[in-house]
């Protein structure tokens, strides 16, 4: 029987495989929202465990609302990098210097 | 018993490999495609919680929306993948220390010590009829309406952003402005003349 340790193993696993993937890929941003959704996937992978073996349904309904900002949270953040290579013709964080004041 | 196992551990080993593969691969189109694939592995895991409408919901909106939107810009972008791999190799020791540390402080944590199967008993699995839509349905528009209504907002929020950070004015583009075409007046469009026949 598949436990509910099994499925948090796994979601600690892709949580740190994203941590991990910000620290390897801090120089390409696109990569770097991609981490921020292997992480998310982890969490909402645990609220939905969660759910399961407690009965409850209210994890499903928080991994709803998860699901929602995390899309406009990518919209945003797609519409703002395609505006920042419009203006730097590069998306490398190296080149975001000009708020350091 | 045995083969929701079986098909637990593939489907969580396939998301594994496929999540490392989104960290390290070289190209940001295939690291794309490879959370494409790690998204429809958790979806089927989802599935085996029993959490069918947000299994669907998350194909539908993350493979059907947002990793296109991803796909859209990685290849409308003209990105220098030299540059970016540059630094790979000098974070890979840091990186690698950060991932291993978290992920051992966490199964530490919930292992099967505190969450196997003694603590937290597998759920009876639903009968046929069970609708799990109709289940979130009834906590979602009734407890949870004001959230729900927000989450539309944000979105609404999110579409506008979206695109007033995208638009271009281009100087030189012409287009029509409706207040100005609805307000037209018949009489300045037409001017009717009268004027006397002329006789030959």
């Amino acid at each position: 029987m598949v436990a509910l340790s099994d499925y948090l193993i796994l979601s600690a696993i892709l949580f740190s495989l994203g941590v991990g993937g910000i620290f390897l890929n801090r120089k390409n941003i696109i990569v770097l929202l991609m981490c921020v959704e292997l992480i998310l996937l982890a969490v909402n992978t645990n609220f939905i465990a969660f759910s399961h073996y407690l009965s409850d349904i209210s994890g499903q309904v928080f991994v709803f609302f998860i699901l929602t900002v995390a899309a406009a949270e990518a919209a945003i953040g797609l519409a703002i990098l395609v505006v920042l290579f419009r203006n730097l013709r590069s998306i490398s964080v190296d080149d975001i210097h000009t708020m350091n004041g | 018993m045995l083969l929701e196992q079986i098909l637990f551990y593939f489907f969580a080993t396939v998301l594994i490999l496929s999540a490392t593969m989104v960290v390290t691969s070289k190209n940001p189109i295939h690291a794309t495609l490879f959370l494409v694939l790690a998204i429809f592995n958790s979806a089927i895991l989802w599935l085996m919680l029993e959490a069918e409408f947000l299994a669907i919901a998350l194909v539908l909106v993350y493979v059907g929306a947002v990793m296109v939107l991803f796909l859209f810009v990685v290849m409308m972008l003209d990105i220098d993948i030299a540059t970016m791999r540059a630094h790979f190799i000098r974070y890979l020791p840091i990186g690698l220390v950060v991932f291993i540390t978290m992920m051992v402080e966490m199964i530490l944590f919930v292992g099967t010590r505190y969450f196997g199967l003694e603590q937290f008993a597998k759920p009876v699995a639903k009968s046929a009829d069970y609708s799990n839509i109709e289940e979130l349905g009834q906590v979602l528009y009734t407890v949870h309406l004001y959230p729900f209504e927000i989450a539309a907002v944000i979105l609404l929020v999110a579409i506008i952003a979206a695109i007033t950070l995208t638009l271009r004015h281009k100087p030189n583009t012409r287009y029509q402005d409706p207040s100005h075409q609805i307000h037209v007046d018949p009489k300045d469009r037409v001017e009717l003349l009268k004027m006397p026949a002329e006789k030959l």
